[in-house]
Parts: structure tokens; C-alpha cells; sequence
């Protein structure tokens, strides 16, 4: 039974990953869950000085879902590097840091330092929904785009490079492969997308923030959607996330294109959903008589179908 | 022994038209809570409602884990129709629960509504001098269950109020909580709060703490997505930047909340 997908020169043992965002550090999850057995932990966004995130109320259920409007709380770089990352280093997992930043600068001085400290991959988050600065701007602007991915992809050596796109773009095809021909190593998508919800004994905004990103299953359908067309339009490895609660949903995204998976809302409902996963990949893997995941990667056969969006 | 665990539903009924009491009994074993912590209940196996929500810890006996709650919105109209036998999910104990008081100081423990769970639960500990204040806004919506008036066993006096003065005396509980400090009944350097209940009362009582020079401690809540610290969606605002209410909370110093 191989599990094992490989993206860039990194070869992963199985193709379940933690959404930034959802698994913090790592720390609150290691009673639940044996952090040795995913295929690699992505963390909580980095920016290099902390951030303390939005007022509350910070999130609100939606049907099938919820919003969050955290506003990228975090303890930056210093320490991440000096708290956080001793624990991580402790576990068989491939460690994957998702950084974010206002400037290039920024996005430069983590990824060089992150690299230096040994992660196996930076994931850049541009597409944050939630605050005015910190990476909206880079998401859904091409060219923005396609010069913050080369920038980061001159000053790193080894790293992986992995651009998190946005849902939020009118061709997911085109900023695709504009982040694909601007050097990343991989895709992963979709991030939240943009959303809000209004208390109508009140008549005030839910969230203190107004909008916030909405997640869970109720996106699950836009974002295999979006891996399909992404898949279809580059060939670098897609990482795809997005309402994934059980392996069903995760086979669901390699069918569509993606190389491996990542999970985030559904931690909070199953702590231990990121391993269940894992096991229910294997089950269906035999129930099906199929020994290598890479088999089921890309099996949508979708060549006789036309996309109406292009 | 784990802090995410199925629990079968042994009793869930109504005390009142608002009010309901949930037992439940783990399937495996589980950390044995302390007062002030919470659990993360699953009140559907569906997508819808997600979440699960997070109630305080009230009391646990030979029955199971108990849980008082208030009918509210979509979870907790699911959460009265579980029955006797009912399969659910559960997170906990979760928070850092109520301080102990020391020996020598006299607890003023301060309920308001389902705030009377928790407050309940630190109650039950004690042995020493305490005064324990339940208020409401009639005597509708005042909660009184056997667990309660088992507390008169115990060196607690329980002062009852309601606003309208329906049942107990007439007032808030922060107005009865005033007059018992005016009256010079106790020593109030030896006096430390503890209140739960709803964010008005705990900003008045906060005042009160302020104008008394009395220390104290809090119980908040928050809208919760994880409830284990993970997700940072209940932070609150302190002296000392943004909290986790799941983690550094639910129960943190009067003082240092930024109301």
C-alpha cells in the first residue's frame, strides 16, 4: 500500500495535510492525534512581527459551515522560530509554514529565515480574506502575483515553494498558471471564501469585522471545482483544501487533480479527523483493490467534457 | 483516558419553559473535570448545525456528567430532543476552571441565569464561609434544581433576588450584591468574587470589584469553533492582549478583562 506523493524534490508519506489556520502550532492537537502519522503539518500564518488579530466576535456558524474573521493572530517570526518550532521538530512530519506579509520584503526576510530554520516548504498566503493589508492585494492582482511568487522563489534553495490561491478570481485557470510559471513548486486551493451574516434581532453584522471567510463543507463543492480547473491548467502538483471532512471528501479532491489534500475546519468538529483520514484513505485504497494512491490522482476522466468558463 | 469522547445521553429534561438539565454518561473514561471548566457538546451527527457548543461543567455523580442549558437558537433546540440513549460527542473538560479560594478568604460566588452551573459546581467544593447570590429576572426564569438546595447543608448562606421581586428579594443580583457589602456583615478584605452569568452582570460586578477594591474572578464566554485552544476564534480582549476564553480562560481575573 503506498501512500507516499512527492511534490517538488519532497517526498511525502501519505497526502494528508493540516490547513493553516485550523491546526495552530501543532501543540493544542498532539493529545488527539499522533503528529507522526500526516503526511505533514501546515501551520498557523507567520508574519514577521505578531499580530493580535481582529476584535471579537471573531467567527459565526453558517449552514454546513462557518465564517471566521481571526485576523491573522499570530506570534511572528521570532517566536515561532524560538516556541514553536522545537516542539514541531519533534515529530516524523514534513513541516510546512504558511507566511504572510504587506510587503515583498516581508514575504523574503520569512521565507529566507524559514528556510534556514529547515522547513520543508513555505506555503504563501495571498489570499487572506480578512484584513486590509496582509496579503489581499498580491491574491487577485496578476502581476502583483506573479512578482511576489518569483521573488520568494529567488531567495529560497531548497524550501518548497506552495502558492495558496484565493477563490475569489473570475479564472482560477489563468492565476494558476501565472503563480505556476512564476516558479512555485505547488498550488494549494482554495483559501475561505469571502462571506457574511447578519443577526437580524440585533441588526448588526455577526462578526465584529463585518465579512469573514467562510469554510467547511458548504465550500467543498466550489473548491473541487477549482482544483479541477487548476489541475487542468498547470503541471505542478495542486494541493487541494476545502470542506474536507472524511477520506470520501479527500478522494473526492484526487479524483479532481490534486497530489494530496489538506484539512481545517473539520478539526474543530473531530480533532482526530486529520488521521482518520489517513486510515480511511487506506480502507478505500483496498475496498477497491487499488495499491498506490498515485493511481486514484487525476482518475476524473474529463477530457469529453467542455468547461462553459473558458 | 481522552479529552474527545462518545458519551451515551442517560437524562434530558426540562426544568422550566427555557431551561433544561442534560446527563450524559462517557463511554470511555475521561479527566475528571474541575469546577469552572466546560465541555464541547455535539448536538448533531449531521453537517448542520457544524459546531459543537461549549456549556459548563455543572456537577458529575454515578448518573454521568450533568449540563444545564437554555433553549436559544438552532443547537440547543436540537440538543432538548436527544433522548435517553442517544449516541453523542464530547470535548472536554476544557479551561482552567475557578482558583481555589485559600483557606481564610470568604467566596462571594455571583450567578446569573445558567451562570448558576458553574457557580454551582465551585460551590460544591467548598467547606468554608460563603455566600452564594442567584438572581433573575422573575420568577419565571429563575432556575432552582435539587442540586441547589443540597447547598444548605454546606456553610453557604444563598441569597435569592429577582428583578420584578417576584421570588426572593427585589433587585439585581449586583444591587443585592451592593447592599451585602454595605452592610458590613463580612470582612471585605477577606472577600474574593466569583460570578458567572450573563456579560451585563459581569461588567456591573466588575464595576463593583472596582469601587470595593475586592478581587474576584470571572467566567466568560464566547462564540466557539474548536473550544481547545487551536482555532482563536474566542479571544477577549485583557490588559495583557488578546485571551483564549477556551484555554487561559473561561475564569480570568476581574481586572483584567477590557470590557
Amino acid at each position: 500500500m503506498d501512500l507516499t506523493v512527492t511534490i517538488g524534490h519532497i517526498k511525502f508519506k501519505n497526502p494528508v495535510m493540516t490547513a493553516s489556520g485550523t491546526f495552530g502550532y501543532g501543540e493544542e492537537y498532539a493529545e488527539f492525534v499522533d503528529l507522526n502519522k500526516l503526511g505533514a503539518v501546515v501551520v498557523k500564518g507567520i508574519s514577521v512581527r505578531p499580530m493580535e488579530g481582529n476584535p471579537p466576535p471573531r467567527i459565526c456558524e453558517t449552514p454546513c459551515g462557518m465564517l471566521n474573521a481571526i485576523g491573522l493572530q499570530n506570534v511572528g517570526l521570532k517566536n515561532f522560530l524560538n516556541e514553536k518550532l522545537p516542539y514541531l521538530r519533534k515529530f516524523d512530519t514534513k513541516l510546512i509554514v504558511n507566511i504572510l506579509g504587506n510587503s515583498l520584503n516581508e514575504y523574503v526576510t520569512l521565507s529566507k529565515s524559514l528556510e534556514d530554520a529547515g522547513v520543508e516548504g513555505i506555503e504563501l498566503n495571498v489570499s487572506c480574506p480578512n484584513v486590509k493589508k496582509g496579503g489581499i492585494a498580491f491574491g487577485t492582482d496578476k502581476k502583483a502575483l506573479a512578482k511576489l511568487v518569483a521573488k520568494v522563489r529567488q531567495s529560497v534553495k531548497k524550501a518548497l515553494v506552495i502558492t495558496k490561491l484565493s477563490p475569489n478570481v473570475i479564472r482560477i485557470n489563468e492565476i494558476a498558471k501565472i503563480a505556476e510559471e512564476a516558479g512555485s513548486d505547488a498550488l494549494s486551493l482554495i483559501n475561505t471564501i469571502p462571506g457574511m451574516s447578519i443577526d437580524i434581532e440585533t441588526w448588526k453584522p455577526k462578526l465584529a469585522h463585518m465579512t469573514g471567510g467562510l469554510s467547511g463543507p458548504a465550500i467543498r463543492p466550489v473548491a473541487v471545482r477549482m482544483v479541477w480547473e487548476a489541475s487542468q491548467a498547470v503541471n505542478i502538483p495542486v494541493i487541494g483544501v476545502g470542506g474536507i471532512m472524511n477520506e470520501q471528501d479527500a478522494i473526492e479532491f484526487f479524483l479532481a487533480g490534486a497530489t494530496a489534500i489538506q484539512v481545517g475546519t473539520a478539526n474543530f468538529i473531530n480533532p482526530k479527523a486529520t488521521s482518520d483520514i489517513v486510515n480511511g484513505i487506506e480502507e478505500y485504497l483496498k475496498r477497491k483493490e487499488i495499491y498506490d494512491i498515485k493511481e486514484v490522482i487525476g482518475g476524473l476522466n474529463a477530457k469529453s467534457y467542455n468547461n462553459p468558463n473558458d | 483516558m481522552s479529552r474527545y469522547f462518545k458519551a451515551k445521553v442517560t437524562k434530558n429534561f426540562p426544568l422550566d419553559h427555557k431551561n433544561h438539565l442534560l446527563c450524559i454518561e462517557p463511554l470511555e473514561s475521561v479527566v475528571k473535570p474541575a469546577p469552572g471548566q466546560f465541555f464541547m457538546i455535539s448536538v448533531s451527527n449531521a453537517y448542520d448545525p457544524l459546531l459543537k457548543r461549549p456549556f459548563s461543567y455543572f456537577k458529575k455523580t454515578s448518573d454521568g456528567i450533568h449540563f444545564l442549558y437554555a433553549v436559544r437558537g438552532k443547537g440547543t433546540s436540537l440538543m432538548k430532543d436527544l433522548k435517553h440513549g442517544d449516541i453523542i460527542h464530547l470535548v472536554g473538560p476544557l479551561g482552567n476552571g475557578y482558583p481555589k479560594p485559600g483557606e481564610r478568604s470568604i467566596p462571594l460566588l455571583i450567578a446569573g441565569g445558567t451562570g448558576v452551573a458553574s457557580i454551582f459546581s465551585l460551590a460544591d467544593e467548598l467547606s468554608q464561609e460563603a455566600y452564594f447570590l442567584q438572581g433573575a429576572k422573575c420568577k419565571d426564569e429563575f432556575i432552582m434544581t435539587d442540586e441547589l438546595k443540597g447547598l444548605k447543608s454546606k456553610p453557604i448562606m444563598c441569597m435569592k433576588c429577582t428583578e420584578d421581586g417576584s421570588f426572593g428579594g427585589k433587585g439585581t443580583v449586583v444591587d443585592i450584591l451592593k447592599e451585602f457589602l454595605a452592610s458590613g456583615s463580612v470582612h471585605i478584605g477577606s472577600c474574593v468574587l466569583y460570578a458567572c452569568g450573563p456579560k451585563g452582570m459581569l461588567e456591573s460586578i466588575a464595576r463593583t470589584a472596582h469601587d470595593y477594591r475586592i478581587k474576584g474572578y470571572v467566567s466568560l464566554e464566547e462564540n466557539m469553533a474548536c473550544g481547545f485552544g487551536a482555532c482563536l476564534g474566542c479571544s477577549v480582549k485583557t490588559v495583557n492582549g488578546y485571551k483564549r476564553v477556551c484555554k487561559e480562560g473561561p475564569v480570568f481575573p476581574i481586572q483584567e478583562i477590557e470590557w
